[in-house]
């Protein structure tokens, strides 16, 4: 069986070419903080200054404090996110605090998934989620382009074919 | 048959002769409502004493004229609507009275036959025929054909799965075994004996209606929970020995034969390749005598012991056989973890250890009870590296091996970097693990 292109075994070793996250993913996920964490806020406000007295209202703050807090956490995690095509596997790098690397040989993929809800959709951004024999194997790509979505899973797909090994 | 031009075609191609299952099967499902009654009675035990009370002769003998040639009817309807194939390729089951159900199990996919034969059905001369597939939950199973069909089916599908030709499938008969191990009854009863859950089962079992009995002074909590712990430690020790009689480990060119049993027979096969991960596992109390257990992981199957106990050597032997060209890699060779790792997992940091060799991973774990998990590096389908932030603070990493038997094997607390060139090292071993493994067909 043929694995590796014998022309990509010199850069083997290199560093991989990282590539991080499109802004899509941030924008959506900061603006759905900002609208529901708002709205909880003016409603908290409002329903404390008119039942318990203008005083209480200050509670409508903590929302906001936990706005700010998300905002900056998201963009972290958001630019914590990148992945790698390799020759011969897929890298994926994630998380800030739990750090998390996955390493996914193509010959080992059985299914690639591109995914987008009606509010990714909105947002114009699609998901790739590699499948392999494992369960435990969570290889997700969140956030990219659609058009990037695609020619990543039709990529994915074709090395696979060309690398492909049973269980 | 929407199309009867295309199914004639595919027909004239290549006929296949459906069969039966034996005709001893409609009795076995002539015990589903006796049993619906037992599980009724025992849920509610008052409401059933009272209806009993009621009951007179005539309405015993009416419900029972009802019932039994209900349940025959039933029996007999399942099995006249089960039908089942060989074609060259499939399995093919189809069943089911109201609700239709078709199965075809591509046989080059198949992870494990068993042959079982409860007390029951080997009074009757009958067997179970259970297959493994990847993906499915439930066992496709065939129950119950005779015991030589069952067994000549088996060589059957194996054949056919090993890619002999088709029309001499049918020939090439029962692949001749050699036997590579044999578990003395009496090893299994010592080491039965000395395995901490049955203690612990029996324990409770002795103690806690006891106390029970002098807290609550009700018969009912006392019977609710003694039943259970009763049953367990009985399962846990009575139920293992007779599981685990005459265990016999063999191995043929169909792959890895294991039979055991005392009053169920089991017969299992797994073909070449097929194992995934194995875990030799020796409890505390064995150690002296130098016993372990091996376990293994096959995709899509449930059973997963290999040996109850043996030999530490004969066990490592009976290992590189089924994982060819594998050697256990002796304790010491497993290197252990830093010394800081005491701040993420204490006095435990020490059981952790974790090497690769040119054919597997290992990593081990536990003090008292120690475990080592070999994954051979062509069944790893992926590889991970988790860092929390507590093992940030130590510069300690886990490297995760995900394999297709959905079992994770992880050598825990490794120094980060030497993590980071694991990973980068194992991903370029397991692709290139692949190249020398064994086909699916092994024998084409």
């Amino acid at each position: 069986m043929e694995t590796g292109s014998p022309e990509n075994v010199g850069t083997m070793r290199a560093e991989p070419v990282w590539i991080g996250l499109p802004p899509g993913l941030l924008r959506m996920r900061r603006l759905l903080l900002v609208v529901w964490l708002g709205l909880l806020a003016v409603g908290l406000g409002l329903l404390l200054g008119m039942l318990a007295g203008p005083g209480w209202a200050a509670f409508a703050l903590l929302p906001l404090a936990l706005m700010a807090w998300g905002w900056v956490m998201i963009g972290r995690n958001w630019r914590s996110w990148r992945y790698a095509e390799r020759a011969d596997d897929l890298l994926i790098s994630r998380g800030v605090l739990w750090r998390e690397e996955t390493v996914v040989p193509y010959g080992r993929m059985q299914l690639v998934e591109v995914t987008s809800g009606p509010v990714e959709r909105r947002f114009g951004l699609a998901s790739v989620q590699l499948h392999t024999a494992a369960a435990a194997t969570d290889a997700t790509i969140p956030g990219l382009h659609p058009a990037e979505a695609e020619r990543l899973r039709d990529r994915l797909t074709e090395l696979g074919e060309a690398r492909s090994a049973g269980l | 048959m929407t199309t009867p031009g295309v199914g004639d075609a595919i027909r004239e191609q290549r006929p296949v002769t459906e069969r039966r299952l034996h005709p001893v099967t409609p009795l076995r499902r002539a015990w589903a409502p006796v049993a619906v009654v037992i599980g009724w009675a025992v849920h509610d035990p008052d409401q059933a004493q009272r209806q009993l009370t009621r009951l007179t002769t005539t309405t015993l003998l009416i419900t029972l004229a009802v019932v039994v040639p209900a349940a025959a009817l039933y029996g007999f309807l399942t099995w006249w609507f089960t039908h089942f194939a060989v074609t060259d390729t499939e399995l093919r089951i189809r069943t089911g009275l109201v609700f239709r159900r078709s199965a075809h199990i591509r046989l080059e996919r198949i992870q494990a036959i068993d042959v079982t034969q409860p007390l029951l059905a080997r009074v009757a001369g009958v067997a179970k025929l259970k297959l493994d597939v990847v993906g499915t939950d439930k066992k496709d199973e065939l129950s119950f054909l005779g015991a030589d069909e069952a067994r000549a089916l088996r060589a059957e599908l194996l054949a056919r799965a090993a890619g002999f030709a088709p029309e001499t499938a049918h020939e090439v008969g029962e692949a001749p075994s050699r036997e590579l191990l044999r578990v003395p009854a009496g090893v299994l009863a010592v080491s039965l004996v000395l395995t901490g859950a049955t203690w612990g089962t029996l324990a409770a079992a002795l103690v806690v209606p006891p106390v029970l009995w002098l807290a609550t002074e009700s018969a009912w909590t006392v019977l609710a929970t003694a039943v259970p712990l009763l049953g367990a430690a009985g399962a846990s020790s009575v139920g293992r020995f007779v599981g685990e009689y005459d265990w016999t480990v063999g191995e043929s060119p169909d792959g890895l034969r294991i039979d055991h049993g005392l009053l169920d027979r089991t017969h299992e096969t797994v073909p070449p390749g097929r194992v995934q991960t194995v875990r030799i596992v020796e409890p505390l109390l064995w150690r002296r005598r130098g016993w372990v257990r091996v376990e293994l992981d096959v995709a899509g199957s449930s059973n997963s012991v290999l040996i109850p106990v043996a030999p530490r050597e004969v066990a490592e032997s009976v290992v590189a056989r089924v994982l060819p060209g594998v050697t256990v890699p002796p304790r010491a060779s497993l290197s252990g973890v830093p010394r800081r790792a005491k701040w993420c997992v204490p006095v435990w940091w020490r059981g952790y250890g974790f090497v690769a060799t040119d054919a597997v991973f290992a990593a081990r774990q536990g003090l008292l009870r120690r475990s080592v998990a070999l994954v051979p590096h062509a069944k790893v389908q992926s590889v991970r590296l988790v860092q929390g932030p507590w093992e940030r603070v130590w510069r300690l990493a886990e490297v995760h091996v995900d394999t297709g038997a959905d079992k994770t094997v992880t050598a825990r607390l490794r120094d980060a970097e030497e993590a980071a060139e694991l990973l980068r090292e194992q991903a370029e071993r397991s692709r290139t693990g692949r190249r020398d493994a064994r086909p699916d067909r092994w024998m084409a």
